[in-house]
């Protein structure tokens, strides 16, 4: 990481008797594409608006730049944000819109035109400064709150859900864009959303919170591959859970017998940080485990299985299949090929598996 | 439905609606009749009973005293309902709806209390009665009105947008000025009208809180004395009713454009 541009310390907010946000602490690196990613209620919106300057932390602190913010308010904090409605003022045409803060900078007329055209093009919005909101569609006005907070150069831009009301293809769209703006404008950006596809996709570091705590902060391959509990695990990502028992530990970690598996040596680094003995369980992601189709496919570790249910999603099938030693099926994801044809449910399976891709959580 | 139950329904409504508005439309007709005698059958067309206004100096001062008291009031409660109505609509304070509550309670008080009390306590502080005192009625009366238009207004307002401005870097004032006075105004201006039309018409109020001077109501009462004077009082009523008409058309207007602009759906309210 950079040098940190935002850090929070030991940051408590309370609505009433609930606990929004419970000694949060972060550090957000300068130019980082950083997530705050949970399911609704778990307080990433309310960190965001902290930081932003919307209502008062009960207690810690947020520097920003090495600043705090200590009782700086909304209106003289060096961010700025994008609510999740755009906010979007209906009654002034777009360049009002986004020469509003500049106005309120007092800047001379002929900078704020040059910056305010500037900000419309780099949101590919060039001529539609004098449309009104209303005669724009959500994904036009997205762009004009983006234009209108990135024309002040804030040093950290917020955005609150952006993407959460526009449709999946515009969804996925926008999601690189964004992504490239970033880049182009080298600006923190600090992304709200209960879409873990949207955070892997796009951030450098995300931060996965439940129940006002952050359980862990991390990049978007270690969030996948090496979440820490098993709430993270089931929230990011399709994962299948199996009984573990110890065996007995080893130089390297410990040697355990996988519910439909077998025993395997598993290596320290595979344990979940907070795993505890007594309630250990194995995870494995659907895509390490592979259907061997042909006679010829070979794996190190196999065993065998029935097939008790197929998904198909065209690039992909979604099989559930029943171990051996095992109550309730696996999910394997298989990617489709044109000779490879969609099991039926009842077919029997040889699958491959690998040590290396089992997490003890 | 039964046709029976329609009939009986269709005959309720047309019944409900002559009492309601036969009366109303007398005045009108009379206004125009050429007769001194309030009294059908009607005899001919006259404007005689509007000319006859124009020559009454006493009409015409209680007329811009109403005028006056009219504009004071609108201006005054309207202020003071976007106050309590932003308040209410963005903030948590201590019995807040007892606060409320209290603001609402002249709506349903008799006015005949509110003037006794307000000449009473007027009496009691020494000072005299004048067109300010039946400002200060009318105001008490008039500010619910203004309330509940102006919290309608302030709920549809979206409080990302006044956010977003001071996010932006706008003061509060500016944030007020520039974003929710603007999207609000619809419901300022149908305020306004509403309460200006309150006023106008006012009658108890006015009559025990009037001093030397009169509004129009208050003249309007005196003059039923004289049985001669009735048509022209006719025709003064079919003015104002023509006024209040359009003034409540307008502030409806206003009202609606409001909420459509602040995309609620226009959810059909009492005009």
């Amino acid at each position: 990481m950079t040098n940190p541009m935002i850090v929070i310390k030991d940051l408590t907010k309370r609505f009433g008797t609930t606990v929004a946000l419970d000694k949060i602490s972060a550090e957000i690196g300068e130019g980082e594409f950083f997530s705050l990613l949970g399911p609704s209620g778990c307080g990433k919106t309310t960190l965001l608006r902290t930081i932003a300057g919307f209502g008062e932390p009960d207690g810690g602190s947020i520097y920003i730049d090495g600043q705090t913010m200590a009782g700086v308010e909304a209106n003289r904090r060096p961010t700025n944000m994008v609510f999740q409605n755009y906010a979007v003022f209906p009654h002034m045409a777009v360049w009002e819109n986004v020469a509003f803060g500049l106005r309120r900078r007092r800047l001379a007329r002929r900078e704020m035109e040059n910056l305010v055209d500037e900000a419309l093009s780099m949101v590919g919005l060039d001529g539609f400064g004098a449309r009104e909101p209303h005669s724009l569609s959500g994904g036009q006005r997205q762009r004009v709150a983006l234009a209108r907070a990135l024309v002040l150069r804030p040093k950290v831009l917020l955005l609150d859900e952006p993407l959460s009301a526009l449709d999946k293809q515009l969804r996925e769209q926008m999601q690189s864009e964004l992504r490239h703006l970033q880049r182009a404008v080298g600006i923190t950006f600090v992304l709200v959303t209960h879409d873990q596809e949207e955070a892997l996709n796009m951030s450098d570091r995300i931060a996965v919170m439940f129940d006002g705590r952050i359980v862990q902060q991390s990049t978007p391959q270690d969030i996948y591959m090496k979440p820490v509990t098993r709430q993270v695990a089931e929230f990011i990502g399709l994962m299948n859970f199996l009984g573990v028992c110890v065996k007995s530990e080893t130089p390297a970690g410990y040697r355990v017998d996988v519910a439909g598996l077998g025993e395997v040596d598993i290596e320290r680094g595979q344990v979940g940080s907070t795993a505890s003995m007594s309630t250990l369980t194995a995870g494995v992601r659907p895509e390490t485990l592979t259907i061997l189709f042909d006679e010829s496919d070979a794996s190190a570790r196999e065993v065998h299985g029935t097939v008790s249910d197929a998904s198909y999603f065209g690039d992909m099938t979604y099989y559930d299949v029943m171990l051996k030693g095992c109550d309730e099926p696996v999910t394997i994801s298989m990617r489709n090929t044109v000779a490879r044809p969609v099991l039926a449910s009842g077919a029997k399976v040889r699958i491959g598996w690998d040590a290396d891709s089992i997490i003890l959580l | 439905m039964t046709f029976r139950k329609l009939s009986w329904l269709a005959f309720y409504t047309a019944m409900f609606l002559v009492f309601l508005y036969a009366p109303v439309i007398l005045l009108p007709i009379f206004a125009f009749n050429d007769s001194k005698i309030v009294a059908f059958p009607l005899r001919g067309f006259t404007l005689d009973w509007f000319r006859l206004l124009l020559e009454q100096d006493q009409l015409h001062s209680s007329l811009r005293n109403s005028l006056i008291v009219a504009v004071a009031t609108s201006l005054i409660s309207t202020t003071l309902g976007i106050c309590a109505a932003r308040a209410a609509a963005r903030y948590r304070f201590p019995v807040k709806r007892g606060i409320m509550g209290l603001i609402m309670v002249p709506l349903v008080l008799p006015e005949i209390i509110v003037g006794v009390s307000l000449l009473v306590v007027i009496l009691q502080l020494g000072m005299d009665l004048s067109l300010w005192s039946i400002v200060l009625g009318h105001v008490l009366i008039c500010t619910p009105f203004s309330l509940i238009i102006l919290t309608t207004a302030f709920s549809n307002l979206d409080r990302s947008l006044e956010e977003s401005a001071f996010d932006l870097g706008g003061d509060r004032w500016s944030t007020f000025r520039l974003i929710s006075l603007p999207l609000v105004m619809p419901g300022v201006i149908s305020s306004l009208l509403m309460t200006f039309t309150i006023s106008l018409d006012e009658f108890i109020i006015a009559f025990f809180l009037a001093g030397t001077e009169t509004t129009l109501p208050v003249y309007i009462w005196g003059q039923l004395r004289f049985p001669g004077k009735l048509p022209s009082i006719m025709a003064l009523g079919t003015i104002m009713l023509a006024v209040s008409l359009v003034l409540l058309i307008f502030a409806a207007y206003f009202r609606r454009r409001g909420e459509r602009r602040a995309g609620a759906v226009a959810a059909g309210g009492v005009f």
